[in-house]
């Protein structure tokens, strides 16, 4: 993991600007700006279809872009491949796979490798650290197939991790996750960003499992974006605008549900929950 | 070169070989087609494959009892039937690796019966024979076996064809329905063995599946209809069959004394039936329901 | 059973298990069945041609088995069992019909291509099948962890810059020569269960990649040491007994799939009204265009 000794950047390590993708002739992403430093957590959100996934696949440099740029730590995108993990979002081991959990991740590092395996040692290092990072000791030599949901997901995240990216892009991570994982990888993700300095960029139908650590938020519709902290863009006029409708915003103990507008009175825009307290500083997870 | 084509009609129909051939290739066309139909449509076309392939083990079996090859491969393919109805063959992965594991085990019997059967009985050929299929030197008192259980085929299908169609449709609703679906099942299977082995007499064991789902499946891509994809399943089936039979007869003449078989002949017109079918669906549009079962508002118009 | 005239088989056969356990290895982690079932289909006219034309017979199977290569490439292209590409290999097996009966070949003879021969491997052929088996391992160990990556995990492997369409051919390419290769030995429709069930009964004894590799190896020398040696007592054919001891080492050493528990024999009893129609696996049946 990158350690503090790791000079800060000057330049962000993500940045998007002016993005447009065009896929079967449809426009799935639109003028779409985007910073990230390091030591952030950014939220994608957005409904099937709204571009959350084309979005990930361009920053991998899997998708051809039509207009604007991404820039990778000041570099193209295709180049910095070693820069980027990546957590694909369904993974399902066959059970009878000869893989355990460590195995999977000693491959991130040694996937590429035609030849004998020489130089097992340098792997094993890395290896170990990247199951520390998401807590996957105990299950290491337990073979990957049999392993819970929650379980494999870590394997996959430690796979992505073990060879030091800087930038870590999770693909809905907790679409079929019930409560208690939900929580539980949530506050991996945190400590990821909190103690190794990792950019991690997390897509989610819904952004409320997320707000503990949420730094940053990107909220798609339709191919269009709405970026900024979560307080800059839950707000019923920037999405309203977004969505082209009006919507109401409902906050109640720390979490947003966005509605459209009840339709009595046209166009009217209302302010979000005024009975409400005023939005409280984010709680630290 | 035109003589290659003129046909001598005449001794074409005399031939006691042809008229069998006939016979029985007609009637397994006419089974094949319409139980390919309920196959293809159920998503069952592996299971049908491996019937075919395991009903070569009774094949042999008959060469080494001396019993007539029908009961031998009937009896095999409708064990298999019922060994794959207890087993219930869902389609996990992990069952294609064990049904091709028993199709292995199941050829390997074959082999093994074969070798029995040449080495202590004087019925040589009998790999070709049972493999390839022996449409031509088919006994004479086997076609009115044959015809009467195709009738018998026939007729089950045409009473059962409503449920049959609704099963493959939608088992659930079929269910509420008050069909009694396990049991239709386990008719369709045996059916399927009954097709399997009478087509491992025409084409072989291992070519069955051709006769089963070539014409099935042209007919699923050019009909818009389930009846129309029946009928047309079985003028297909027939007219590979005849022409088939038609070809190899002739190729006699051709090669001067050696004639191509017959099993060669009918899975090669399978064949083109089934790329033609493609490509007229390519050109000029094809039926609405090829990539599923077919919607139970279709089954609500003719039934 | 060492004699001399037994001698090429021995090391044929045990070159070939080399190859049959490293290839199978990955055949089983992919789940290839239908090209595992397809190739040799597709491999054996080129067999039967080789008897009519009088050229050498790995060169016939080889050439036909990579024509196979290039359909089920095309077969995953259209669609995992496209119907096109059974009927195709159905014709492919006409077309090995046809060519033996040209050949005029005795039933003996005929016998042996489909079912394959102990004494398949003549003299001259001994020193091509142990160079090609040798390839084929080596090239197998020396892609073992992309090919690994690939095959368990293939989104993963795209991410890790892994040529997906580069594995698949490399893949396909060294089945079809495994597959090509043993088909005089074993026959036909036995390089399955050859490819198959060591590899599947080894990665059910160990979760480590390495050693279910060689173990994968070790059980497909044991099968084939065993099917020859009970073929040569019995004088029964050798595919029978490489059929019937590969199901049992699959049954045995992996068990669940074939026998169902007592209460999944109930569970089953009142579940098989279900059973038949959840056949929309990707390698259940065919579908004109699905």
């Amino acid at each position: 993991m990158p350690s503090s000794s790791t000079p800060a950047p000057t330049e962000p390590l993500l940045q998007i600007e002016n993005l447009g993708v065009r896929l079967g002739g449809r426009q799935v992403l639109e003028g779409l700006d985007l910073r990230l430093e390091s030591g952030v957590l950014c939220g994608l959100i957005g409904e099937n279809g709204a571009g959350k996934t084309t979005l990930l696949r361009s920053i991998l440099g899997l998708q051809r872009i039509a207009s604007g740029t991404i820039r990778l730590a000041g570099g193209s995108v295709g180049k910095a491949r070693d820069l980027v993990g990546y957590v694909p979002q369904k993974i399902a081991f066959d059970p009878q796979l000869p893989l355990r959990t460590r195995d999977l991740v000693e491959l991130g590092l040694s996937g590429r490798h035609f030849g004998l395996p020489w130089r097992r040692r340098r792997y094993q290092a890395a290896t170990k650290a990247a199951l520390a990072a998401v807590g996957a000791e105990h299950f290491a030599d337990q073979r990957l197939g049999r392993l819970s949901g929650g379980q494999q997901q870590r394997a996959v995240i430690a796979h992505a991790l073990v060879r030091e990216p800087r930038l870590l892009l999770l693909d809905e991570p907790l679409a079929n996750l019930d409560f208690r994982s939900t929580t539980s990888l949530v506050q991996l993700l945190g400590t990821l960003v909190r103690e190794h300095g990792l950019t991690v960029l997390v897509t989610a139908h819904d952004m409320n499992p997320l707000l503990p650590v949420l730094d940053r938020l990107v909220y798609l519709v339709g191919g269009r974006a709405a970026t900024g902290t979560v307080d800059e863009v839950v707000r019923p006029d920037v999405l309203s605008g977004l969505y082209g409708y009006p919507v109401t915003v409902l906050r109640h103990h720390g979490r947003f549900l966005v509605l459209p507008d009840a339709p009595d009175g046209p166009g009217e825009m209302r302010h979000a929950g005024t009975e409400l307290p005023p939005p409280s500083p984010r709680e630290e997870a | 070169m035109l003589q290659a084509l003129a046909v001598d009609w005449s001794a074409f129909f005399a031939d006691s070989a042809v008229q069998t051939a006939l016979v029985i290739g007609v009637c397994a066309a006419l089974i094949n087609a319409s139980l390919g139909v309920f196959t293809l449509l159920r998503g069952h076309a592996f299971a049908g494959h491996a019937l075919g392939d395991i009903s070569s083990a009774g094949g042999a079996a008959s060469f080494l009892l001396g019993i007539s090859a029908l009961w031998g491969f009937l009896g095999m393919a409708w064990a298999a039937a019922l060994a794959m109805a207890w087993l219930g063959l869902r389609e996990a992965r992990e069952r294609d690796l064990a049904t091709g594991i028993v199709l292995g085990a199941g050829l390997g019997l074959t082999a093994l019966l074969l070798y029995l059967a040449m080495t202590t009985t004087s019925a040589s050929g009998s790999t070709v024979t049972v493999l390839f299929g022996s449409l031509f030197a088919l006994p004479p008192s086997l076609a009115p076996v044959v015809l009467l259980l195709t009738f018998g085929t026939l007729c089950v299908i045409v009473l059962g064809y409503r449920p049959l169609l609704l099963i493959a449709a939608d088992a659930d609703l079929a269910r509420a329905r008050g069909i009694p679906v396990a049991l239709l099942e386990l008719v369709y299977l045996l059916l399927l063995g009954l097709a399997a082995a009478i087509s491992a007499m025409t084409v072989g064991a291992i070519l069955a599946t051709a006769l089963l789902l070539g014409p099935a499946g042209a007919a699923l891509q050019l009909a818009t209809r389930p009846v129309w994809a029946f009928l047309l399943a079985a003028l297909l089936a027939v007219l590979a069959v005849v022409l088939g039979i038609l070809l190899s007869w002739q190729s006699y003449y051709w090669f001067s004394g050696t004639s191509w078989p017959v099993s060669f002949f009918i899975v090669l017109l399978t064949l083109l039936e089934y790329l033609g079918a493609g490509l007229w669906t390519a050109f000029w549009g094809g039926s609405t329901w090829t990539t599923a079962a077919p919607p139970p508002s279709a089954c609500a118009e003719d039934c | 059973m060492f004699a001399n005239y037994m001698l090429p088989t021995w090391i044929a056969a045990s070159f070939l298990a080399l190859a049959a356990g490293a290839i199978g290895y990955f055949t089983v982690i992919r789940r290839s069945v239908f090209a595992a079932h397809a190739l040799p289909l597709s491999a054996f006219p080129g067999g039967a041609a080789a008897v009519l034309t009088g050229i050498d017979p790995m060169i016939g199977l080889l050439g036909f088995a990579f024509l196979g290569v290039v359909f089920v490439q095309q077969s995953s292209r259209l669609g995992p069992k496209d119907l096109a590409i059974g009927l195709l290999l159905s014709s492919f097996l006409a077309l090995g019909a046809l060519l033996l009966s040209l050949t005029g070949a005795y039933a003996p003879a005929v016998y042996a291509l489909l079912f394959g021969e102990v004494l398949g491997i003549p003299h001259r052929e001994l020193l091509p099948t142990a160079a090609v088996s040798l390839l084929v391992l080596a090239v197998t160990v020396l892609s073992f962890r992309p090919l690994l990556l690939q095959s368990a995990a293939a989104d993963l492997a795209t991410i890790c810059g892994i040529n997906r369409a580069g594995m698949e051919w490399l893949f396909l390419g060294l089945l079809a020569i495994v597959t090509a290769t043993a088909l005089p030995v074993v026959g036909t429709p036995l390089g399955f269960t050859l490819l198959v069930a060591p590899a599947a009964a080894a990665q059910r004894l160990s979760a480590h990649p390495a050693r279910a590799f060689l173990i994968s190896i070790a059980l497909a020398e044991l099968l084939v040491w065993s099917a020859i040696a009970l073929s040569y007592w019995s004088n029964w054919p050798l595919g029978f007994f490489v059929g019937t001891l590969g199901a049992v080492l699959f049954v045995v050493l992996r068990g669940g799939g074939l026998l169902p528990s007592p209460s999944g024999i109930r569970a089953r009893l009142s579940r098989r009204e279900t059973s038949w129609h959840h056949g929309a696996g990707p390698n259940s049946g065919t579908r004109p265009d699905g």
